[in-house]
């Protein structure tokens, strides 16, 4: 039966081969068609050649998380087409270039097959040059006519993304109309889908990723100086940085506000910023695992000696190399007790491109109110994938430096200052940075033992009163950091905790549950350390389930740790192959695990 | 009161408030008397200390800097590190004068790979390598500057080459590179004001003997071998640049060096043809004294008037640790605009 505006269309192609660009074009037709749709890029690891995958999918109930299951595949990497047809749902549609075929690709008799001879279409393509490429806008043009983009909407797309090049959007509808006019002309359909243009839908929302989002929030939040080595997912965080800086933060002088220095590797990244919070600067950098690995002497210093900074990290398939293009939610731990000693940090889970940007800011603030390095917990299908939202809304008008103190502070107060002294019981002392005239603002900042007056000290007592005071500020951190966003229903029995990437595809896999009359509680982390309201929403309900991207359940041994007496009413669903979560594993994994408790 | 005024600098302050905590180092370490120089550099140069950052990284070396200038605010790094450090506090406020001292071990072996880059910045820095050849707070391993046939105290033979750091700095480009003595103070002060006077990266790496475990027969770096084998190419003063203006400044048939700000540093030869600013020049020198078993010791090179790494980025005015919000916030009408763009 054929669905309106419902449909996961899957592409195969080696990447590399100028698929990005076709694919991004139809994402964005049916986005402004007004219809819901996400997308998901599962590339590899490699510049050209490796097969890649990308999912666009319409849901006229509004989902966006990965579907589980493919209606549409389109088979353009001889690599992959005799597995990528294995993955295509019964009754599926398969379109392939019968140019570029194997037999075996059609044994399938459960599915509908369109071949089309792409290949030889493209020789009509003028410049050889490209011709290779845009055998890829071909697809584009058979999939709109088969499903019903209309030839305005493609003008208008090609228009946003090429705006200034004329001839690159001929070139490319040229190519589109290839296509399309062989579906007329041959008089192909399909009964998998048609897409219905929805007049005002997605109006005034905007695609974006959450790296884009992330940078943007950082420069709104004042960031000033930001230090980076290249890595996979998190590279293209700092290059939209880069990108926006020199538009969004120049003086009046057109001097800038701002530094960006791609560093020598992570450790001076965060070597750099350290310095630079030390010294007065919002200062952050953006890595993934591997990098937050060779931070981890640093972030010691920094917890140590209480120097404000920022680690905004896209998470990636570890351990080692791992699956560096592919998405995970397995540096929690890394993050929450970075470096040696007892250690124990701050850590703020986006999970929309609106908390991406909210987030940003709120990680320079937290580090500043809280002196101490603060992490920003992405991963990569947050990070890299794109997705629509409401437009990106500046929520909180003032950036906040927290005790920083300057000379008629430090006069105020008659001329005292001590800088680790635990003035306001919070575990959070007062900071002055260099500069400072004052005679009494200076201090020795140093990652040895120390007083409360900054004085170096082996003293048991001193060294022992430090610890506790910054597990003091750590706990103040619980209510300080974003409170988590619970959705409770009064006949559930069930409570689900999600956060970050896996929220979207937990909120469909509840509806789904609740079409099989289970209801459930849910509870969206914002942040660590956990809220006491995490420990309410657990002890309400008589089981939680909280559902992760990683194997050994991250997050569920903090709540064990931090409260011991509700180990018995947690339990774990952990999704972990690197591919974006689906509502479908959700969904199957819990019902699994609530079977045998309370159904 | 007229003859105390005589010992106060321009600033009307004393030597003593260049000072910091009572040193901690073995008794005639040779960090103590570096400490003693850049103390005199300070006050002879008339620097304000809390116009100054001082940083370090970890080793006996970096624990000095809390024996100097206790004015001025300070950092303790991690090992290796301090050139990263540096570079973010440096370029987070660059209107200070920052001061780094570092040892052989963290600067030669385990932060090589950040000071090689830090130099190809051209930092705004002064960094001073109290270099003994061996790893003194851990008790006496061989340094990656150890020379190649010295003697451990327990006898084990070094048999790699040693990196020379003043040779590594002029490579990877550094603006004004020296080389002294922990007991030459009268070389080694006006040498620390000439860096500190210098607008670039000033490294320099001073041969202080570790006293309690590289001082013994067979070290290359014992106080008796080091004072035998000191090659200096000049006889070194230095003028500030202020001061200028106030003294009957005749200039004589040395080289003179001036710097960014006005500062003279005249160079009495005392090897014949040595000239500071030709690079292969003073890369030829360097090799030809390790030949030679000898340490050359002054201004070995110098270039100024490069671009330092806060002018590449740009910075000048306020230091963007103190920009104000309103600088530091881009309006909401740009995201107004910028929602625009990313809804098509």
């Amino acid at each position: 039966m054929s669905t309106i505006n419902d449909v996961n269309i899957c592409i195969a192609t080696p990447n590399g081969s100028g698929s990005a660009s076709a694919n991004n074009i139809l994402f964005k037709s049916i986005f402004k068609m007004g219809i819901p749709c996400s997308s998901k890029n599962m590339f590899p690891s490699n510049i050209q050649s490796m097969p890649t995958w990308y999912e666009i999918r319409a849901s006229s109930a509004g989902f966006g998380s990965r579907k589980d299951v493919i209606d549409v595949m389109v088979t353009f990497n001889p690599e992959t087409g005799a597995s990528d047809v294995g993955k295509l749902r019964e009754n599926g549609l398969l379109l392939y270039d019968t140019g570029a075929c194997e037999e075996s690709w059609l044994s399938r008799n459960d599915i509908q097959k369109i071949g089309f001879p792409a290949t030889e279409l493209s020789k009509q393509i003028p410049n050889a040059k490209i011709r290779s490429k845009l055998r890829n806008m071909i697809y584009v043009g058979v999939i709109s006519s088969l499903f019903g983009i209309s030839r305005e909407v493609l003008i208008a797309v090609l228009r946003d993304t090429f705006g200034d090049k004329p001839e690159v959007i001929e070139s490319n509808l040229m190519a589109i109309e290839l296509g399309s006019k062989w579906v007329e002309e041959n008089q192909v359909t399909q009964d998998i889908c048609t897409l219905v243009t929805i007049e005002g839908g997605n109006k005034g929302k905007i695609l974006s990723d959450g790296n884009t989002c992330s940078a943007l929030g950082a420069i709104y939040g004042g960031v000033s100086v930001v230090a980076w080595y290249p890595i996979t997912p998190s590279s293209s965080l700092a290059e939209t940085m880069e990108k926006y800086l020199p538009e969004l933060r120049m003086d009046e002088d057109k001097n800038p506000t701002y530094a960006v220095i791609q560093a020598e590797d992570e450790i001076a990244a965060a070597g750099i910023i350290t310095g630079a919070g030390w010294a007065g600067a919002r200062a952050m950098t953006a890595t993934s695992g591997p990098g937050l690995s060779l931070m981890n002497e640093m972030i010691g210093l920094a917890y140590f000696t209480e120097i404000p900074s920022s680690y905004f990290i896209v998470q990636r398939g570890g351990p080692s190399t791992g699956l560096p293009t592919r998405t995970q939610q397995s540096d929690i731990l890394s993050m929450y007790f970075a470096s040696h000693g007892d250690t124990r940090h701050v850590i703020l889970l986006p999970h929309d491109l609106q908390t991406c940007f909210e987030f940003s800011k709120l990680c320079l603030d937290l580090a500043d109110q809280l002196q101490t390095p603060v992490f920003f917990a992405s991963d990569l299908d947050l990070g890299m994938n794109i997705r629509p939202s409401e437009p990106l809304e500046l929520k909180s008008p003032s950036l906040n430096r927290g005790k920083l103190i300057h000379e008629k502070d430090i006069e105020a107060q008659g001329n005292q200052f001590r800088r680790y002294f635990d003035l306001d019981g919070d575990g959070i002392p007062q900071r002055t940075i260099p500069g400072n005239q004052h005679p009494k603002a200076v201090y020795f900042c140093s990652g040895a033992g120390h007083n409360a007056d900054a004085k170096r000290s082996e003293d048991p007592g001193d060294y022992k009163e430090l610890l506790d005071r910054l597990l003091k500020k750590n706990h103040t951190a619980r209510l300080l950091a974003p409170q988590p966003l619970v959705e409770t229903s009064e006949t559930s029995r069930i409570g689900m905790i999600s956060f970050g990437s896996s929220v979207e595809a937990v909120r469909e896999a509840r509806h789904r549950m609740n079409q099989d009359g289970i209801k459930t509680s849910h509870l969206t982390l914002l942040a660590l350390p956990l809220s006491p309201l995490v420990k309410d929403f657990i002890q309400k309900h008589e089981i939680t389930l909280i559902v992760e991207q990683n194997r050994d359940g991250q997050v569920a041994s903090i709540v064990r740790m931090d409260w011991p007496e509700l180990a018995q009413k947690i339990d774990s669903v952990l999704v972990y192959d690197g591919l974006p979560v689906t509502a479908g594993s959700v969904h199957r994994l819990s019902m699994e695990k609530l079977g045998g408790k309370l159904l | 009161m007229s003859e105390a005024k005589e010992f106060l600098n321009r600033l009307n302050l004393a030597e003593k408030d260049y000072s910091g905590a009572p040193s901690t180092m073995c008794q005639g370490c040779g960090h103590d008397a570096i400490s003693a120089s850049i103390r005199k550099a300070f006050y002879d140069s008339s620097i304000d200390p809390k116009q100054v950052i001082k940083l370090s990284g970890i080793g006996c070396s970096s624990k000095t800097p809390a024996y100097f200038l206790g004015k001025a605010f300070g950092i303790n790094t991690v090992h290796g590190r301090m050139s990263a450090v540096a570079t973010g506090a440096i370029v987070a406020n660059h209107t200070l004068l920052p001061i780094g001292v570092s040892g052989d071990g963290d600067t030669s072996a385990i932060g090589l790979g950040n000071f090689c880059h830090m130099i190809r910045r051209n930092l705004n820095f002064t960094y001073i390598i109290e270099n003994n050849g061996v790893y003194g707070l851990t008790k006496g391993q061989f340094s990656a500057t150890a020379d190649k046939g010295t003697a451990l105290k327990k006898g084990k033979i070094n048999q790699n080459e040693a990196i020379d750091l003043c040779e590594l700095a002029i490579t990877m480009g550094a603006t004004f590179v020296a080389r002294s003595f922990s007991g030459d103070r009268k070389q080694l002060a006006p040498l620390i004001q000439a860096a500190l006077a210098h607008k670039g990266l000033a490294i320099l790496d001073v041969l202080s003997p570790c006293v309690t475990f590289n001082n013994h027969e067979g070290s290359k770096k014992s106080l008796k071998n080091i004072r035998a084998h000191l090659d200096p190419i000049h006889d070194i003063d230095f003028m500030p640049g202020a001061e200028l203006i106030e003294v009957d400044y005749k200039k004589g048939s040395e080289t003179e060096v001036v710097l960014y700000d006005g500062s003279i540093v005249t160079l009495k030869k005392l090897h014949e043809n040595y000239d500071p600013m030709n690079k292969m020049g003073a890369i030829l020198e360097l090799n030809q004294a390790k030949t030679d078993g000898k340490f050359l010791t002054g201004l070995i090179y110098f270039e100024p008037n490069r671009p330092t790494f806060t002018e590449q980025l740009d910075i000048r005015g306020t230091a963007l640790a103190y920009l104000p919000e309103d600088k530091l916030r881009p309006s909401i009408k740009h995201l107004d605009a910028i929602n625009k763009k990313l809804s098509m």
